[in-house]
Formats: structure tokens, C-alpha cells, sequence
């Protein structure tokens, strides 16, 4: 009787295979920690970790410091709430939302639309409306603020205005009427419609050519025809996705605002109400990371609005 | 495994993937520990390293002759972090951790001394401290301590074209009516009457009480500006604002002479660190006046503000950087004299200094200097910048939105009244 026990030629050859797959994970592994590893230990410290340290400081009084010195329980939460100034923010930055949100939108959307069309130097027009994006929005309101929109008479659009005969305007500097708001939306404008507008543009070359072959062929007419019954409801993703990365980038201003009219109480957005008692000269920890916890809340909250209204996300899209 | 054999499951694939990853680790955590102002450790031998912290002074000049006085220096590495813009910000949030300034300038307020930010300079200053003018010791004195050693007094007052008020045929304001009427007097359609800053004259506020009568707080920590006489001052700074003789929108702000050298307003308030940069423009065309009183009640008043030096608490090194404060802002009187007159103009805080400053003896910077010992405020420590963003929204209610001053005022006045009680008690 044969007593051969070597094992089978399978099982030997399986289990090679299985040891150079775990060997191959294992390597991918470690590269993938490798480059990935630095960004998530930066991800951690510098963002998850503030995080939960201000989650800890809003619950206490901190002024001067970023230990939390005595318990307060939700009262930093009950005094943002209750703070005029930063209910006011929050009024400031729906004001900005209605400016800049919808303007942006069709602005974007116009300039993709006519980019597309173009035949000759297509690239050469989407460079040219991208280059802005790569700007700082400190540099671009100090240009504005300096050269374009200064009050005095030798400012350029005082200048423009000086050739219809109009006196020049403080535009930065009058309340009543509230001129500060034509550099402030303009500066963002300027800045961000090429990034929307390639979104818009790569929304459009998604849309097959045949939908519109076929609308001609029932007698759609080219025009606005086409742009309301396929352009428009193709974009639909792409539409929520400007509408939602807008509605942030708006609650998230600060530069546009705190360097062209500084952190004035008249048109201060949250972000800038937030630094100047966390991180400005008041170093109130305690009730800036309560207001920050607030707005977190808040954006998420408009944010998971927004998806539930405009439906981003289901299926079809 | 003996311990002179490699090991086996190194191989040289595997060593180089360790190392690189632990290069890309060093060269994240070395790009994440920033520039703390502070020399390196070598090359400095056993002396110990301090950082210096200025904000950036507008005068040509200022921050070679801090380099200068730091290299000097022979007891410590001491390097100078020089910060254009927001230095507030940047000095806030440097003290809140360990890599901030060894030694700053600043402005007191007892917010610093209460979370234990700055040290007390009693044991530097005590052989000296006659020699300083008494509202400087009060700016920097929190309890009875000392916490701060003055650099410089800078008198912001109301700089303006004596060409242009003869022309116009009119005397230097005295009062706030004569003010406001001035400016419009000399407002042509390319001369505004008066530049009071971009944001309409939010530094006029403390002058503005202080002419009333009034204070920003009393000596028993209450609110000092809500009486009727502030209220009417505050008015005044709104008439003067709502008159359209007030420059609004200048490139450069208050603190530049950019707008009177550049003939876009007749007066500006301004602070004498400007006088040298207005003469040089303006030759001898250039008058000095006070902040006009309110009223025949009232007096005129001038800011004495100015930069102090710390120690931050926080310094590795607090006994070598008191006695680099010492040497600097104390014994090297020579330096103290290059700092505050070959650059932009400062009264020297020490009084024997200040005596003998040949370049504040005559014209209009000796008459800035009698305006500042005649009504020269200082800042009051207790007055924080809780207290000051608070009295800054009120103010900008009531000047550039003609707000209510009594409803304003009440609301300035919860505020303060709230850090009062918490700081006080």
C-alpha cells in the first residue's frame, strides 16, 4: 500500500498564489501608507484634532488660551445664539448668497455655453476665463481695493465715472447706499466663474450630440428651444453641484470681506465675526469655537437641504 | 538572532522604502514646524537664542535699525521677526502657543496679565522708572506691577495745510462746530476737507469722549463714555462724516501721510511718526492742532499712543530676555534716541531723553510734543479689546449709519459692563 503523503499539485500552487497575492496587498499597502500616510497625519492634526479641541472649548471659558480654563456648560452656545453681532453675520452672509450664488450660476453657465460654441481657440478662451481662479483673493482685493474701487478721484472706475460727468464714490467706504457690495461681489466674481464655468463645460460635452439631432428632426428650433428642454435638464447634476459648492465657498468668505472693508459690523460674514473674537486681538476660544460648532451645524444642515430639494444624487443623474 | 547579523528580512528593496518613508515623514513634520522666528541653534555657541517681534513700522529705515540693535547685542542670539499686516492677529495667537515672541511691543491690557502672558519688569525698571512720564507707567501697570517698558509715545493729532486755511480764510478749529465747518470750508472737487481713516473716523472715538469730559472707563472700572456729552460728541463725529467733506476711500489709510502729501485732503489725523514724511512733501506748509474740543465745557484732547516692550511668559528664556529688554529700552539710551527721531518721529519715553531730543525742539514737532504734555491720553489697561471691538461697532453705527448714540451707547455698555464684571468681579 502506497504510503506517498506529498501534498497535491493544486493546493501547493493555490497557496503560492494566495502567498504572492498577500505579498502583492502587502506592498500595496505600504505604498499606499506610504503617500497617503504624511496627508493622513496632517488630515488628523490639523484638521479632526481642532475639530474635537474646539468641540472641548466650546464648552468652557478660554480667553487668552486654547486650555480650557472653566466649565460653562452650553452657555457659549446660548450667548452666540443670543449675539446680536453673530446673528448679523449670518444675515451678511445670506445677503452675499443672494448676490453672488445666482449670479454665479448664470454667469458660469453663459460663459460655458459661449466658450463651447467658440470654433477657433477654444482653449485659448477657457485659459483666459480659468486664469482668474488661480489668483489669491488677497491679491485680487487689493487690486480691487487700491486700484479699481478706491474713492478717490484718480481711482479707475471714479475715473470712468468722471468722464460722464458723475462725482467719483467712496465705494468701500459708504453705507447708505451700500456701494461696498459692487467690489465685493465683482472681486468674487471674477475670481471663481472660470472654475464654474469648466464645470459647466465639461457638464456640456457630456451631453450627447444625437439629443439634439433629434429635437431638430421634430422641428425644435437651435436656441432657447434646445438650451430649456436638453441643455439645461442634462446639466442637472452639475447644477446642484455649483449650486452646493457655491453655497459653501459663500458661507465661507473671509479674504474678499476682510481686506477690501476689514471687520466692520455692517457686512462681517461669519467667518470673519469668528476670527476676530477666536484668532484676533479678543482670543475668546470658548465662545469663537461655539460659533464655529454653530456654522459647521448650520452648513450641513443647508447643504443636506439643498441635496434633498434638488434631488442630487438619484438615480438618472 | 545574534545581533551582529542583518536582518534577514531587509532587503534592500525594503530598506529604501523605510527610509523614504521616513524622509517624506521628516519633510512633512519639518514643513509643519514653521518658522518660529527664532535663530537655529547652531552656530550660536551657549548663548541662548530669543525671538523679537516688531510690526511693521511704515518709516524707511526701522527695520534695519531693529536688526542693528539685535545684532548688537552680545548676551544672546537675538533674531527680529518684522510682520507686515495683521500683527495683532499674529502676536495673539503666538502667545497662545510655545513658539511665539521671547520679547514683543505691544499695548497693555489686563486680559495679557491675567492669563499669564506677559511677565512683570518691576525688578528692570525700578532704578529708572522716575524718568518715565507717570501716564506711560499707568498704561503698562496691571495691580501695581509693571509689565511693560515703553519704546516710543506717538501723539495722533490733526495735521493740516496752513496754505490752505489761509487761503480760505480761516483759523485752526478749536471746537468740534469749528471742525466740521472747516472741512467743509475746504472741500473743493479735488480736495476733501479733512481724511479721519477709510473707515470714517473710527479713531476719533476716544478722542471724541475724551474732549466731552468723558473717559472710555473711570478709575472704579465703569463705563466712562455713556453720558450725554459723549452722545453729542459721537453726534458730532456723524455730522462730521455726513458733511461730504471727509475723505473716504484713499489708497493708503490714516496712519499714511499719503493723503495730505498727495494734496487729497487739507487736515488729516495723523500720529508724529508722520511728521518727517509729511515735511519732506510739505515743507513748512504744516500746522498742528489738537482734537478740537466738544464745546466751551469741554477741553481738547490728544491720543499719546505708542508700542511697549514684553516679555512673553511663555520664553524659554524669560531672565535673558528681560535683560535684553533692559540693555535695549533702558540702558542703551543711544539706540532708544536713534529709534524714535531718525526715522519717523516719537517722544522718547524717558523724560531726560525727551529733554534733550534736538529734532522735537522747534516747528510743528515741538508743538505736537506741548499738545501731548498738555492733553495727552494714554490707554487705560483695563480697557480690553472685547471692550474696544464693542465701542468700534457702536461707533461705526452711529457715525456711518447715523444710528441712535443713546441706543448705541446702551448697547457698547452691556458689553463692557459684562467684561467689567468678569475681569473685576
Amino acid at each position: 500500500m502506497s504510503t506517498r503523503t506529498a501534498p497535491a499539485p493544486v493546493p501547493r500552487e493555490s497557496a503560492r498564489r494566495g502567498a504572492r497575492r498577500t505579498k502583492g496587498i502587502a506592498g500595496n499597502t505600504l505604498w499606499f501608507w506610504l503617500f497617503v500616510g504624511p496627508f493622513v497625519v496632517g488630515l488628523l492634526i490639523f484638521s479632526y484634532l481642532p475639530i474635537i479641541w474646539s468641540l472641548i472649548l466650546s464648552f468652557f471659558e478660554a480667553y487668552n488660551t486654547v486650555t480650557p480654563s472653566k466649565f460653562v456648560g452650553f452657555g457659549n452656545y446660548v450667548d452666540m445664539l443670543t449675539d446680536h453681532n453673530f446673528l448679523s453675520s449670518l444675515g451678511t452672509f445670506t445677503l452675499f448668497a443672494i448676490f453672488i450664488v445666482p449670479l454665479t450660476f448664470v454667469l458660469s453657465l453663459a460663459l460655458a455655453l459661449l466658450v463651447n460654441q467658440v470654433k477657433i481657440a477654444r482653449a485659448f478662451f477657457r485659459s483666459v476665463f480659468f486664469l482668474p481662479t488661480a489668483c489669491s483673493y488677497v491679491v485680487a482685493s487689493l487690486i480691487w481695493r487700491l486700484s479699481i474701487f478706491n474713492g478717490v478721484r484718480f481711482g479707475l472706475m471714479n475715473t470712468i465715472l468722471g468722464w460722464f460727468g458723475i462725482d467719483g464714490i467712496a465705494w468701500l467706504s459708504t453705507v447708505d447706499p451700500p456701494w461696498y457690495w459692487i467690489p465685493i461681489v465683482t472681486v468674487r466674481l471674477w475670481l471663481q466663474l472660470g472654475f464654474y464655468m469648466i464645470l459647466f463645460i465639461a457638464g456640456l460635452q457630456r451631453i450627447s450630440p444625437s439629443l439634439y439631432e433629434a429635437a431638430y428632426v421634430d422641428g425644435a428650433k437651435p436656441g432657447w428651444q434646445t438650451f430649456r428642454y436638453i441643455t439645461l435638464p442634462q446639466l442637472r447634476a452639475t447644477s446642484v453641484a455649483v449650486l452646493i459648492l457655491n453655497l459653501i465657498a459663500a458661507y465661507q468668505a473671509f479674504d474678499e470681506f476682510y481686506n477690501l472693508i476689514g471687520n466692520v459690523n455692517f457686512a462681517r460674514p461669519p467667518l470673519v465675526y469668528l476670527y476676530g473674537i477666536s484668532l484676533g486681538s479678543i482670543q475668546d476660544l470658548g465662545h469663537g469655537s461655539a460659533g464655529a460648532l454653530i456654522l459647521a451645524v448650520i452648513i450641513m444642515l443647508v447643504t443636506l437641504l439643498q441635496n434633498k430639494i434638488f434631488g442630487f444624487g438619484k438615480a438618472g443623474d | 538572532m545574534p545581533a551582529h547579523l542583518p536582518s534577514p528580512g531587509m532587503s534592500r528593496r525594503d530598506l529604501l522604502k523605510r527610509t523614504g518613508g521616513l524622509a517624506a515623514l521628516a519633510a512633512f513634520a519639518a514643513a509643519c514646524g514653521g518658522n518660529t522666528g527664532r535663530p537655529s541653534d547652531s552656530g550660536g555657541g551657549n548663548k541662548v537664542n530669543l525671538s523679537q517681534w516688531y510690526h511693521q513700522y511704515g518709516e524707511t529705515g526701522t527695520k534695519e535699525a531693529a536688526l542693528k540693535y539685535a545684532k548688537a547685542y552680545t548676551d544672546a542670539n537675538v533674531s527680529v521677526q518684522w510682520t507686515p499686516g495683521d500683527y495683532g492677529s499674529k502676536l495673539s495667537s503666538g502667545l497662545l502657543s510655545n513658539k511665539g515672541p521671547d520679547v514683543f511691543e505691544s499695548q497693555l491690557n489686563i486680559g495679557m496679565v491675567k492669563s499669564n502672558q506677559v511677565v512683570a519688569l518691576d525688578d528692570i525698571i525700578a532704578d529708572v522708572k522716575d524718568d518715565f512720564q507717570p501716564g506711560d507707567l499707568a498704561t503698562n501697570t496691571v495691580d501695581g506691577k509693571v509689565y511693560g517698558i515703553r519704546m516710543i509715545v506717538d501723539p495722533q493729532v490733526i495735521y493740516y495745510r496752513k496754505s490752505l486755511l489761509d487761503k480760505a480764510g480761516i483759523k485752526p478749529p478749536e471746537t468740534m462746530d469749528d471742525l466740521i465747518a472747516a472741512a467743509k470750508e475746504l472741500t473743493t472737487n479735488k480736495v476733501k476737507g479733512i481724511f479721519v481713516g477709510n473707515d470714517g473716523g473710527l479713531a476719533l472715538g476716544g478722542p471724541a469722549v475724551w474732549s466731552s469730559g468723558g473717559s472710555y472707563l473711570t478709575d472704579d472700572h465703569k463705563p466712562g463714555f455713556t453720558g450725554e456729552r459723549a452722545a453729542q460728541a459721537f453726534s458730532k463725529l456723524h455730522e462730521l462724516y455726513a458733511s461730504k467733506s471727509v475723505l473716504l476711500g484713499s489708497p493708503t489709510d490714516w496712519t499714511d501721510p499719503g493723503a495730505i502729501n498727495q494734496n487729497l485732503c487739507a487736515m488729516q489725523w495723523i500720529g508724529m511718526w508722520a511728521v518727517p514724511g509729511m515735511q519732506k512733501v510739505l515743507g513748512d506748509d504744516l500746522g498742528v492742532i489738537p482734537f478740537p474740543k466738544l464745546d466751551a465745557q469741554g477741553k481738547p484732547a490728544v491720543y499719546s499712543g505708542g508700542w511697549t516692550q514684553f516679555v512673553s511668559a511663555k520664553s524659554p528664556n524669560v531672565d535673558a530676555a528681560k535683560k535684553f529688554v533692559k540693555w535695549l529700552w533702558i540702558d542703551k539710551q543711544d539706540f532708544q534716541e536713534d529709534w524714535s527721531l531718525n526715522y519717523g518721529f516719537h517722544i522718547p519715553p524717558r523724560k531726560s531723553l525727551a529733554a534733550k531730543a534736538a529734532k522735537l525742539q522747534n516747528g510743528v514737532a515741538a508743538d505736537t510734543v506741548k499738545l501731548n504734555a498738555d492733553y495727552g491720553h494714554t490707554d487705560n489697561p483695563a480697557w480690553t479689546p472685547k471692550m474696544g471691538t464693542a465701542f468700534g461697532d457702536m461707533l461705526t453705527n452711529i457715525i456711518r449709519k447715523g444710528a441712535d448714540p443713546a441706543g448705541e451707547i446702551s448697547k457698547a455698555e452691556k458689553t463692557v459692563n459684562a467684561e467689567l464684571s468678569r475681569l473685576f468681579g
